[in-house]
């Protein structure tokens, strides 16, 4: 397995020595969070924490969908997986997530119709191949990910597909950020952008970051030379005193992102708020679907669904907020692990626990 | 004979006859399945230690780049024969079918089926058929037993695997699950083929080499980091990949970023990872290499001590971190961006 050529070893150490000499200059140990599971993934994945300075410090913020995803949200998933005239229709790593009392893995092996897919597309084949039953997508993810449910549901009123519906529980990245750079138990100098999201929203949409929350912050990619690149600008810009967003992702990112996506995701859904798992009820921070296509919104099926249940001790909220790192969660790799996960930063791969737990640090 | 499978076809009766003498024996022509009595009775053992072994097969799709479903039910259970250090002889294929599938379908597995008996060199001898009502199975699921003889004075097993072992790997890895995923996402190309096939002649080429063989295996499910795990864990030992050194081909390692898997923990049914002693490692390679099935061979890590609260299995990054691979939690899931 060798690595292309963004992840070439020469430039790797080469990039590693840069950052270690300029981070000698550094008034104090400097903390920058990457707010993309993706992100979290390939750091962990590389092993680039270990070979970082000490005075620099990458924590991993709520950018993992699964793992910000509320308990009752994934109960009213399988309240509707239950009823014998739905079908749920899923991400994988989503099936693992405990819910109040199981989870829609354990809820299918009890007969509930629960299938996994790699696309709402795919979602929607199945709507057209049971027009008797209602086919639900769980909409999770950030603005990567919501176009393409966007685009299902325009293909849905296109083509005359009733039967397909949509469980929004879509969210978009600068309310958090802006709520995590505010919260003072929360120490941040410079944010790792998404580099995926951006794609979508463009390098402007973080504008915000630099003239209203006053930090440094780089949009990056994902292979290691890219994720150094950003480090790098990131410890340039606290040693130089400075607060700017640069887009280090050129090759694919620009100033104002794809407006064909961001078009057909305005025209479904409009902004709401929402709840996070472990950073409670965030001001604007969702997307719910517009008065126009009620008829999409499974939220509007009726199922009954008791209070969520959150797992006692669970420490997901620090977590995602980097306030702790995973090992210090008293749970973490004695009762909750990715083979039984009790908090959801556990279940998916891009889980800050889970990938702590799979790769070390 | 009908186009398709009918419930007959299991009741034992005519139709099952029928199946039998023209389907099933012509393809495995060999005495003792021509015999049709309760129990082949293929002949005297070998000298040696008995080796015994059984799989079930399902696969969707059943018909893939490289193979198929019956094929793949005559290399699994070769391999596991092969890889215990054994001759493979003589298996057994019994299938289930769901009513309504087609009988070419089925011809096409007992054609592969019969192609990789005749490639490992082994006979099947014993067999069975039923058939289930429409929807309570999909299409085929085949199982197979097999009976093999480990040669006297052989001794292969993971107790024998220490520190200072190589870990080689006979070609690149992950080609199988690649294959079969891309094929169920239509994200086939022509790059990608299984690389399923009988391991026997090349296990004994390795075994015949020269070279102190401590253990072999195929990694299968879970892949090479599952196999290294329980390799691992039985020998108390741990294992340190070098990710630069496994091989795996640009269109594998394409297929698994965009499904978001490791190539590491995809199915092989076709590669061989075989423990040798450390300072024969280049030897055995050269045995490997020699052989057509192992002509992309590699060694890919070595045994190390475990020290107590080591991870039993780690990758060492092309930066020089180190990864630890762990056991996945269940099935491998696609995620979400």
């Amino acid at each position: 397995m060798r690595p292309d050529r963004f992840g070439d070893p020469a430039a790797v150490r080469a990039l590693v020595g840069r950052i270690g000499r300029l981070a000698e200059g550094l008034p104090r140990r400097v903390t920058f969070m990457e707010v993309c599971g993706t992100h979290t993934h390939a750091i962990a994945a590389a092993g680039l924490r270990r070979l970082l300075p000490s005075r620099v410090r990458l924590i991993a913020g709520p950018g993992c969908p699964v793992c910000v995803t509320p308990v009752g949200y994934v109960d009213r998933a399988e309240a509707l997986a239950r009823r014998p005239d739905v079908i749920v229709t899923t991400f994988g790593d989503l099936v693992r997530v405990p819910s109040s009392h199981g989870s829609l893995e354990r809820c299918r092996a009890e007969g509930a119709d629960v299938r996994v897919v790699y696309s709402p597309r795919d979602a929607l084949a199945i709507a057209r191949e049971h027009p008797r039953r209602t086919v639900v997508f769980l909409g999770v993810g950030f603005e990567t990910t919501t176009p393409t449910v966007a685009a299902a549901l325009a293909e849905a009123e296109a083509s005359g597909v009733p039967n397909f519906r949509v469980l929004a529980g879509h969210k978009v990245m600068p309310p958090p950020m802006r709520a995590l750079a505010r919260d003072p138990a929360v120490q941040v100098d410079g944010f790792l952008l998404p580099g995926h999201v951006s794609v979508i929203v463009g390098a402007r949409a973080f504008e915000f970051v630099s003239s209203e929350l006053s930090r440094a912050a780089v949009v990056v990619g994902f292979a290691p030379t890219d994720v150094l690149q950003g480090v790098e600008a990131l410890v340039r810009q606290a040693v130089e005193g400075r607060a700017e967003v640069e887009n280090l992702y050129t090759r694919v990112v620009t100033p104002e992102g794809n407006l064909a996506a961001r078009a057909v995701v305005d025209r479904f859904f409009e902004p709401a708020d929402a709840v996070w798992r472990g950073l409670g009820l965030i001001p604007g921070s969702g997307l719910a679907l517009r008065g126009a296509f009620a008829h999409r919104d499974a939220g509007l099926v009726e199922v009954e669904v008791c209070e969520p249940v959150e797992p006692r001790g669970c420490r997901c909220g620090d977590v995602l907020k980097g306030v702790i790192d995973p090992p210090e969660c008293p749970l973490f790799g004695t009762v909750c692990t990715p083979a039984a996960p009790v908090g959801a930063c556990m279940v998916s791969n891009e889980g800050s626990c889970a990938a702590w737990f799979r790769h070390g640090a | 004979m009908t186009a398709r499978i009918l419930l007959a076809h299991g009741g034992g009766g005519r139709l099952t006859q029928e199946l039998v003498r023209e389907l099933f024996v012509p393809a495995f022509s060999n005495p003792a399945l021509a015999a049709l009595s309760d129990a082949a009775l293929p002949g005297a053992l070998p000298p040696g230690r008995l080796a015994f072994t059984t799989d079930a097969f399902v696969v969707e799709p059943p018909v893939f780049p490289g193979g198929d479903l019956g094929y793949l039910s005559v290399c699994g259970t070769v391999n596991d024969l092969a890889v215990s250090g054994a001759n493979p002889l003589w298996l057994s294929w019994a299938v289930i079918l769901e009513e309504g599938l087609e009988v070419e379908l089925l011809r096409t597995f007992v054609a592969g089926a019969a192609r990789a008996a005749a490639e490992a060199g082994v006979q099947i001898v014993a067999g069975d058929t039923k058939v289930v009502p429409r929807g309570k199975a999909d299409g085929a699921f085949v199982v197979t037993a097999g009976v093999g003889v480990v040669p006297p004075g052989a001794d292969l097993g993971d107790h024998r695997v220490a520190p200072g072992d190589a870990v080689l790997a006979s070609g690149a890895i992950g080609e199988h699950g690649a294959t079969v995923m891309a094929c169920r996402h239509g994200l086939g190309g022509e790059a990608l083929r299984s690389d399923c096939a009988p391991l026997g002649s090349l296990a004994t080429a390795l075994r015949d080499s020269g070279v102190e063989v401590h253990a072999m295996h195929d990694p299968t499910r879970g892949g090479v980091a599952t196999t290294c795990h329980e390799v691992a864990s039985r020998s108390g030992t741990r294992i340190v990949l070098e990710q630069e050194a496994v091989p795996v081909r640009p269109p594998v390692a394409a297929v698994c970023d965009l499904l978001g898997l490791d190539p590491l923990y995809v199915a092989c049914e076709g590669r061989l990872l075989a423990w040798v002693r450390g300072d024969q490692a280049e030897r055995a390679l050269e045995a490997l290499r020699a052989h057509p099935q192992g002509a992309g061979a590699a060694c890919i890590g070595r045994v190390e001590a475990r020290i107590a609260g080591q991870a039993p299995v780690v990758l060492r990054t092309p930066y020089g971190s180190l990864r630890v691979l762990d056991l996945l939690a269940g099935a491998e899931l696609p995620r979400i961006c």
